[in-house]
């Protein structure tokens, strides 16, 4: 998002920060699609009651509940890239008070292809289990709402050589392979009390409990990290006078350890945080509304420090809102997890350390600013919208990944500047009630003083557009109908790492190609019940081309597997069916 | 000293209170009305918490006796365009707000009952 992936985005689970520290490469990846609800995306800053950490923006995932999910869920799915997955969820009604759910999905790759002929695996293979369940109670009369969840996965995921065996191959320098074997278990508890007689004031309270233990080797190349983490905060909401103005307030605490080695070098850390907040919100009930949160924390690696952000939003005219935010965010960089691409590679690991406390350098602190405006329109008496947005993130410091040394990856803090700004604009128009097109154009400027001088960002292109046409026919007996969706990405040239320094053979151009992708889908809604969809991934089948330098000499000095720019598997067909019971 | 708790007593029941929970009926038919009711409610000093049912009409109110009344916040409603028991809005005022919620219509309310 705004050109900054994951590690500057703060991942929610229900408003739980969920996706950090050692999990922070995976994403979502490991939240099953099916059990996701609803996502609410907050460009740029957001809002201090999550934490410090988020910079240019937030993800909150809503998961399935067990009070609206359908009592019985079962989804299948097959792909002719081996990828096969099951979801399903069942949810039971205990008592008028307390429902529960029981969600389970699994993954499985177990064909290898190499369609591209480099003797790599063009898919990793894996085996997922994923199980949770959710405990639900509601007391609408009381005001009493809580949810506990447990969940456990196991992950299991194989790369390399297309004949590399683990059992006989790994430790060996023959054949290059490699395996990421992740267990993660996640437990939390949400308790949340609303005053019957003041609906407009409640308490909440939640608490978070994760251990993420990932095994793994690449190559000779061993990463093994375990992160516990424990997360709690006590909040407070309220109004003042009455409910256009309102707070919240309240507490936060989170204990992180690590125990990480890489290639067996010990760089274990703990860290902890405890801090306060309010945040105020307005709203007009009209045309205006704000949101200003400040809350100060003190960590052991961070130190202590104050973060204030600022939202606004304002109608001035019919069908039209401007928005505008500025804040404050900052991180510990987990320089391994985040990066961990890096191991399938010959480079060699240089940290230069300025003696900071997060392996030898500085927390990464940002503002960012961001303005957008929205305005509806009628055209042809149908209705559509049109948004701009622009975004700037501006680093006071960062920790710099450097790959522009062939042999080498680089981290050390920012002598300079650095920046990320990002301009969208997007259309929205509804034909009818059975077919809408979306339009939309990304352009990123990011920029980085490197030790080799100012760069843009690699394998980042400057330029994106998207087009998605949606059409349904219209529903027989009110359910039964098709649904067809295509969707196009044009990605642009985007700057390769440096390799010039490499033998001839091993050489990249300075940029990649531009290249363009489509995606169909199309579903036949049989009855409430039943639902098939048959679907096709890069259907015009690019692919890039020699995605691994040395790829002929895995354990050589010029091996590299991270400058990834475009698709390496080519066309996908894939198939599913879904079947629900109320 | 039993008496004197006595009179306590009944002081504090005569008291105004601070967060009354009252409950009015007020004429309209849609989620446009919604906003334009709870609006009008809000901006009336004293109310703390207003909200209004689309289906029961009925406005939920939390407002803060010393500082207004339930008659109060029916005038302040009225001048938006709705109706209460007992104050009803201005022809001029009514027939100004939006064709979708003219409540007095019947085929406007058959409409939305379809909905």
């Amino acid at each position: 998002m705004l050109g900054l992936k994951s590690p500057y985005l703060l991942i929610t689970q229900e408003n739980l920060p969920s996706i950090r520290g050692a999990a922070q490469v995976f994403g979502l990846t490991f939240t099953p699609g099916t059990w996701v609800e609803s996502i609410q995306i907050t460009k740029g800053a957001g809002s201090v009651i999550n934490g410090y950490e988020s910079i240019s923006g937030q993800i909150n995932a809503e998961l399935v509940k067990p009070f609206t999910d359908k009592r019985f869920f079962l989804n299948t799915y097959g792909s002719l890239g081996g990828r096969l997955e099951l979801n399903t969820h069942f949810n039971h009604k205990i008592s008028e008070k307390w429902q529960t759910g029981l969600y389970i999905h699994g993954n499985y790759r177990g064909e290898k292809f190499d369609r591209n002929k480099d003797n790599f695996l063009d898919n990793p293979l894996t085996n997922q289990v994923n199980v949770m369940s959710r405990w639900q109670y509601l007391d609408a009369e009381k005001g009493w709402v809580s949810f506990i969840n447990v969940r456990y996965m196991n992950d299991a995921k194989q790369t390399g050589e297309i004949n590399f065996n683990p059992s006989l191959d790994k430790g060996g320098s023959d054949i290059w392979g490699g395996e990421i074997d992740t267990k993660r278990f996640d437990s939390s508890l949400k308790l949340g009390y609303v005053f019957p007689e003041l609906p407009f004031q409640s308490f909440g309270f939640q608490f978070a409990y994760s251990n993420h233990e990932q095994d793994s080797y690449f190559g000779l190349k061993t990463y093994d990290i375990k992160h516990e983490s424990i997360y709690s905060n006590l909040l407070f909401n309220s109004i003042i006078g009455d409910t256009r103005s309102k707070f919240t307030t309240g507490i936060n605490f989170t204990y992180d350890t690590y125990d990480e080695f890489v290639n067996s070098i010990n760089f274990s850390r703990n860290e902890n945080s405890f801090g306060g907040f309010f945040e105020y919100a307005y709203d007009n009930l009209d045309n205006f509304s704000f949101t200003t949160g400040l809350r100060v924390d003190t960590h052991n690696l961070l130190g202590t420090f104050i973060t204030p952000r600022v939202h606004l939003r304002y109608a001035p005219w019919e069908k039209a809102v401007f928005r505008g935010s500025v804040g404050q965010g900052r991180k510990s960089a987990n320089v391994f997890a985040e990066n961990q691409q890096l191991f399938a590679s010959a480079r060699q690991i240089d940290i230069q350390s300025s003696g900071g406390k997060i392996y030898g350098l500085d927390p990464e602190v940002a503002w960012n600013y961001g303005i957008s405006y929205l305005q509806g329109f009628n055209l042809f008496d149908k209705k559509g919208d049109i948004t701009f947005d622009f975004y700037r993130t501006h680093f006071q410091n960062q920790v710099v990944v450097d790959w522009e040394n062939p042999q080498r990856i680089s981290f050390y803090n920012l002598e300079g500047e650095s920046y990320a700004n990002s301009f969208q604009t997007e259309v929205n128009y509804f034909f009818n009630e059975y077919l809408n097109v979306r339009l939309a154009y990304k352009f990123y400027d990011i920029e980085t003083d490197y030790n080799s001088g100012k760069l843009s960002k690699p394998l980042t292109p400057n330029h994106r557009f998207f087009a998605n046409i949606s059409y349904e026919t219209k529903p027989v007996e009110l359910i039964k109908q098709w649904k067809f969706d295509l969707t196009y990405n044009f990605i642009g040239d985007q700057r390769l790492p440096d390799t010039s320094s490499n033998p001839i053979e091993y050489q990249l151009e300075e940029y990649s190609n531009s290249y363009s992708l489509l995606n169909a889908q199309v579903t036949k809604v049989f009855s409430k019940k039943f639902e098939m969809y048959f679907g096709v991934e890069n259907l015009t089948n690019f692919t890039q081309k020699n995605p691994i330098l040395a790829s002929d000499n895995p354990f050589g000095a010029n091996f590299d597997s991270t400058i990834i720019y475009g698709p390496i598997f080519g066309r996908m067909f894939y198939s599913g069916l879904r079947f629900k019971i109320d | 000293m039993f008496c004197l708790l006595l009179v306590g007593l009944s002081a504090e029941a005569q008291k105004k209170k601070k967060n009354f929970k009252v409950a009015i009926e007020v004429d309209g038919v849609c989620m446009m009305c919604k906003k334009r009711i709870e609006k009008a409610a809000l901006n009336s000093k004293g109310v703390k918490f207003a909200t209004w049912d689309v289906k029961t009409h009925l406005l939920s109110l939390i407002i803060d006796e010393n500082k207004t009344d339930t008659k109060t916040i029916q005038k302040n409603v009225a001048a938006v365009g709705h109706d209460t028991k007992g104050i009803k809005a201005k022809d001029h005022v009514y027939n100004g707000i939006n064709p979708c919620c003219k409540y007095r219509d019947k085929k406007v309310v058959d409409a939305h009952d379809d909905l």
